[in-house]
Parts: C-alpha cells; sequence; structure tokens
C-alpha cells in the first residue's frame, strides 16, 4: 500500500504544470497557500449576520436542526464536523484516513491524480475535505450538510471528500460552497470521489455562491454499482469568475442509475463552463443530464457526454439555455457516443431568448410585461427533481427563489 | 351603453394591410359573432384589439368606454376587461396554471379567497383541479382541454368584454355544450359584451347572439341576424356566400 500512496505522490508531481482541458488557465503561484487557523467551534457561533445570510443561501442550516450531520471547512480548517443519526458517519478527510487503512483503497481511485494541475494541487498541498458514509442499509433521515467556505481574500483552498454509500444504504448530502461577502478572489480546488454500492443510493446537492472574481475547479468522479442509484444536483446562480467542472461517472453494475441536473446563472463576467460525462457500462444501466442555464451577459459552456458501452441501456441529455442579454452566451456541447448496437440514447438542446408569444400571453392576463418575464424565467429554474427528498427540493427552490432578484 | 367602438380601422403588419377600414360596435351585453375564411383578417382583428404591438393601426380608432385604446399596452386593456380566450394558446413551461389562475383571482377578487377561486374557475369548466391546477400551462393539455384553460382563466379575469377565438374549434359535443352553457351564464352574470369568432352554429346554440359580421379581405361584408347569415354560409361556404353576396 505504501507504494501506492508514493505512485500516487509522484504522478501528483509529474502533473504539477499540466494545464486543465476546459476553462481558462490559472496561474496558482497567485493564491495565498496558508491561511490562519480557525479554532473547533462545538456550536457553530463565530460566524456574523453577513455571513450566516451567506450559509443560508448555500443550503447551510446553522442550527443544524433539519440535519442529520454537519461538516464545516472555512479557509484552512475544519471548525466543526458532527453526526446525529446512528449509521451514518462525518469525519475529516485527514481523521479518516488516519483512522481507517481501508479507505486508501478509495483515494484517488475515481479521480485520476494526475488529471491536470488542479488535482495535482489537491494532493500536494491537502487542507482537508470530508469523507461522509453510510453503513450498509442504512437510511439517512435528513441531509447531512457539507460547507466549503473562505473567508479571506485571495486564498488558495484544497479540498479532497470521499463519499460512501454501502450497500442498500440512502444517503442525502447537501454542499454549500462559498466566500464570505467580503471576499472577492480566491482558489477552490474539490476533489470529490463518490461511491455508490450496489441498491444504494445517494443524492448530493451542491449550492455554489462565490465572490466575484473567485476561480473554482472541482474535479470529481462517481462509480455506481449494481442498482444503485446516484442523483446529483448543481446549483449556481451568482457571479464567479471562471468555474469549470466536468465530472465523470460510471454505471459499472447492472441496473444503475445516475442523474444530473444543473441550473446555471451568468452574469455579466462570469464564466462557467460544466456538464457531466457518464460511461453506461453495465447491462440497464440509464443516465440523464438535464441542464436550465441562464445569461444575463456571462459565458456558460454546458457539455454533456453520454458514453453507451453495452446494448439495453438508456441514456439522454438535455440543455435549455436562456439567453437574458445582448451579451455574454450560452454554448450547448451535447455529445453521444454509442459504441455498441441496441442502445438507446438521445438529446434535446435549445438556446434562445424568452419566447415574446408567452409573454404576450400572460400580458393578456393583466400581469405587467416584467411580472411575466420574471413569472417565465422562474418557471424556467423550478426544476422538480425526482427522487430528491422534499425537504432538499425545497431547500433548491429557495435558493433559486432568493437568486431572482439578481435576474430582474 | 356603448362598450366597443371600432371606427375606420386599418391595421398593418410589416407594411402589409391586413385591415381596411373596420367598423364594428359592441354594446353592454350584447354578444357578436365574427365569421370569414382563413387569413380574412379576424386574428389581426382580435390581436389589434388586444394590443400586440406588432399590429399597427395606420388609421381609425379603438374606443372602450369612451377611452382610446391606442396607446395602452397588452396589459392595460387586460385590466380595463378586455380578456381573450386563445385559439391555440401557446405552451408556457414551468409556470403553472394554478400560479396564473392566483395571480388572476387575487387581482379580482382581493388575497382572502384567491386559493378558492383558482378551485371553483377550474371546475366551472370541468377541469379537475388536483390534477390541473399544478400542470404547466397548456404542456400536454388536449384540444378541449385547452380551450376549457383558456375560458377558466377568462372568467376569473371578471370580463367587460370576451373576446373568444375559435372556443368550439376541436371540442366535443359534450364539452362544447359544457363551454356554451358556462360562457352564457358569465355573460348573463356580468352583462359582458362578447366578440365570438365561430366556423359552426353549434356553439351559437348557447350564446344569444345580437349581430352576425362577416369579414372578407379586411373588410366586414355584412352584418345581420346570426339565424339568416350563419346557416346561409354552413350551406353555401364562404366562397360561395360571398360571391353571391356581391351579385346581390
Amino acid at each position: 500500500m505504501h507504494s501506492r500512496i508514493h505512485e500516487i505522490k509522484e504522478a501528483a508531481e509529474s502533473a504539477k504544470d499540466k494545464k486543465g482541458t476546459y476553462g481558462p488557465d490559472i496561474d496558482l503561484s497567485q493564491y495565498k497557500k496558508n491561511a490562519t487557523p480557525h479554532p473547533y467551534e462545538e456550536k457553530l457561533g463565530s460566524f456574523g449576520p453577513e455571513e450566516s445570510d451567506k450559509l443560508t443561501a448555500v443550503g447551510i442550516d446553522i442550527s443544524q436542526d433539519q440535519r442529520s450531520g454537519t461538516f464545516l471547512l472555512k479557509d484552512q480548517s475544519v471548525i466543526h464536523c458532527r453526526t446525529k443519526q446512528d449509521g451514518l458517519e462525518v469525519l475529516s478527510m485527514k481523521e479518516a484516513l488516519d483512522r481507517y487503512q481501508w479507505l486508501e483503497e478509495y483515494w484517488w481511485k475515481a479521480v485520476s491524480v494526475d488529471a491536470d494541475k488542479y488535482t495535482a494541487q489537491a494532493e500536494l498541498s491537502l487542507n482537508d475535505g470530508y469523507f461522509i458514509r453510510s453503513y450498509a442499509f442504512a437510511k439517512s433521515l435528513s441531509p447531512i450538510q457539507a460547507c466549503l467556505y473562505m473567508g479571506v481574500e485571495n486564498l488558495s483552498q484544497n479540498v479532497h471528500n470521499i463519499i460512501i454509500a454501502e450497500e442498500g444504504s440512502e444517503l442525502h448530502i447537501i454542499t454549500g460552497c462559498a466566500t464570505a461577502p467580503y471576499v472577492l478572489s480566491g482558489l477552490h480546488i474539490g476533489i470529490s470521489e463518490f461511491y455508490i454500492k450496489k441498491g444504494a443510493k445517494l443524492t448530493f446537492t451542491m449550492i455554489h455562491n462565490w465572490g466575484r472574481d473567485v476561480m473554482v475547479r472541482p474535479r470529481s468522479a462517481a462509480i455506481v454499482e449494481e442498482e444503485g442509484i446516484f442523483l446529483s444536483n448543481f446549483a449556481c446562480l451568482h457571479p464567479v469568475r471562471s468555474l469549470q467542472l466536468y465530472p465523470v461517472t460510471r454505471l459499472v453494475g447492472q441496473g444503475a442509475i445516475a442523474r444530473f441536473h444543473s441550473i446555471l446563472l451568468a452574469t455579466p463576467g462570469s464564466d462557467l463552463d460544466t456538464g457531466a460525462r457518464v460511461f453506461l457500462q453495465a447491462p440497464q444501466t440509464r443516465s440523464e443530464i438535464i441542464t436550465r442555464a441562464i445569461s444575463t451577459g456571462g459565458k456558460i459552456m454546458a457539455r454533456g457526454h453520454l458514453i453507451g458501452e453495452v446494448p439495453g441501456i438508456k441514456a439522454h441529455l438535455e440543455c435549455m439555455g436562456l439567453l437574458l442579454s445582448e451579451k455574454g452566451g450560452i454554448h450547448a456541447v451535447p455529445e453521444l457516443e454509442g459504441k455498441v448496437g441496441g442502445v438507446d440514447m438521445s438529446h434535446e438542446a435549445a438556446v434562445g431568448k424568452i419566447a415574446q408569444e408567452e409573454v404576450e400571453y400572460l400580458m393578456a392576463r393583466g400581469l405587467s410585461e416584467e411580472e411575466a418575464t420574471s413569472t417565465i424565467v422562474r418557471g424556467f429554474l423550478d426544476v422538480r427533481i425526482e427522487g430528491l427528498p422534499p425537504s432538499l427540493q425545497e431547500e433548491l427552490s429557495r435558493v433559486i427563489k432568493q437568486s431572482e432578484k439578481a435576474l430582474m | 351603453m356603448t362598450l366597443l367602438e371600432i371606427k375606420d380601422l386599418y391595421v398593418s403588419i410589416n407594411d402589409k394591410e391586413l385591415l381596411k377600414g373596420i367598423d364594428l360596435t359592441i354594446d353592454k351585453g350584447e354578444t357578436h359573432v365574427l365569421m370569414g375564411p382563413n387569413a380574412s383578417g379576424k386574428t389581426t382583428l382580435v390581436l389589434t384589439l388586444l394590443g400586440y404591438p406588432t399590429y399597427k393601426i395606420t388609421k381609425g380608432r379603438i374606443l372602450f368606454r369612451g377611452e382610446d385604446l391606442t396607446e395602452k399596452d397588452i396589459t392595460q386593456r387586460a385590466k380595463l376587461g378586455i380578456a381573450l380566450a386563445y385559439q391555440t394558446p401557446p405552451e408556457v413551461r414551468g409556470v403553472k396554471l394554478r400560479d396564473i389562475l392566483i395571480f388572476i383571482a387575487a387581482k379580482s377578487s382581493g388575497d382572502s379567497d384567491k386559493e378558492e377561486k383558482a378551485t371553483s374557475f377550474l371546475q366551472r369548466v370541468g377541469l379537475e383541479p388536483t390534477s390541473f391546477l399544478p400542470r404547466d400551462i397548456n404542456v400536454g393539455f388536449s384540444g378541449g382541454e385547452k380551450k376549457r384553460a383558456e375560458l377558466a382563466q377568462i372568467f376569473a379575469m371578471r370580463p367587460e368584454l370576451m373576446i373568444l377565438d375559435e372556443p368550439d374549434s376541436g371540442v366535443d359535443i359534450d364539452s362544447l355544450r359544457l363551454i356554451g352553457r358556462e360562457i352564457r351564464k358569465v355573460v348573463e352574470e356580468l352583462k359582458s359584451g362578447v366578440l365570438a369568432i365561430t366556423h359552426h352554429r353549434h356553439i351559437l346554440q348557447y350564446l344569444k347572439s345580437n349581430l352576425c359580421h362577416i369579414i372578407y379581405d379586411g373588410k366586414i361584408l355584412v352584418s345581420g341576424p346570426p339565424e339568416e347569415i350563419v346557416p346561409s354560409v354552413e350551406e353555401l361556404g364562404y366562397e360561395k356566400y360571398i360571391k353571391r353576396l356581391r351579385l346581390k
């Protein structure tokens, strides 16, 4: 095993200067490597009202009443970590690695450490991260929340998370990533490796809310076994300089399912390059990638790549883009790759302005032009996600509603 | 009392003249039927009345309760009490029938019982509220369901003038009976004026119509009692009917 750890380090070293495949290149040296440590908080209490609002805006419940566990990384320190329900486990990554020798089997297994300089930096300058696990056949009663927060200017935050839903378990996670209201720039690198075992279900809802000039490079991947379900939701509705992510999922067991929903808003100056890639490698696997994108002047690249490798799989890709400004733009890049006969793969993409016909129709019912437009935009973003617990659906709807002010 | 007065109305779209001198007056409580072949100007007239900006008035005026509508936009006209049941309403993805009904109900009857109102208007047109309130407007509705949803909305608006654009097209006999009766009830209750576009006599069994107009090539060729005009048109078809009219 030690040789593997050694190999990982070497691979990371070799990729230190390797540019990412997508998104603008980032000069990593311009960010602060170290932050002042923060003390552990038994009860979350150090956040001021404005910071608390920001956390609420990314789905974090500071009271923790509606959560079965909490993890909070502030800058580079784990300031809170607890589990409230038996059968679920929330640990800091460093503690988990100390505690469980076997965890090395999962470390950089789904994501390649030498993918690019961001994965390399996460390995070579790891701050911490979370380890969340549901034991076999455990069912999480309410979501576990994880928060990655940056409270100082121009910091580089390097995170590595591992999430394991053991056989037959059900796990719901809401992750909020945010900068403090006064922070404008920074770099967030987040590695997340998801392992969904036989018959397990994982819902992962991630909400981003960054400072205007922050650069974000999540690198995540999932492996879904037989009859496993992975439901991944992503909302990014606030300004960010550059966000680029393209998670990879492998459906390796028969009947495994992966569904991705992304809700994106690019304001002027924001550049979002997002997508999902799913390899359907076992019979009867299914996947769906759905994106709703709005540009009010920023740029959005909405990618999707479905690879059908065996007969009998079913996959669908959908991207709906709404342009609310003459500037910016939305570029949908749907890719379907059938490698054998007997695959059922489809895609649907539409990018355009709001249909004037719909606005006029609502006006004829007495709505003003602004009311009609905002009603349509709200409806466009109001995505009902099948299989998401109602509390998380509500949380997502609330987050979307809050961001509507920025839209109009 | 005069509700709607259209005087010598000329309307163009992209410099193409579509209405060429329309005169039409509807009094409060009156029902007028407008008939005419495709592309004769029916929809142009309706959408001009509604205030669609692509339809440019080049001459003439539209008065509603004596007030000139020219400068009023679609919303303002709706608020004045002009309501259209569209022939083929657009699908509005993401916006629930409930949202729009509640919006309308809140405007017309205040916040207190808007939820109840929304439900009752759907019931009136025979749409099951529990299944239709949460649905996106017109998405996946059958032809008949669209017509009923249109009526539910305009009934909720408590209109002074109801414009019904082919409320009977693509509707089965049972639906037609229900739609016809409900329209009549609303008209009797609110004393609304009605401008109904149709190609068939069936709906007229339910609407007590005062006058029927035949529109052709942007002009009203004839106005008269519906019981005389409608059967002739049905028998001869527009083309022959109009030819015969011109020979007279």
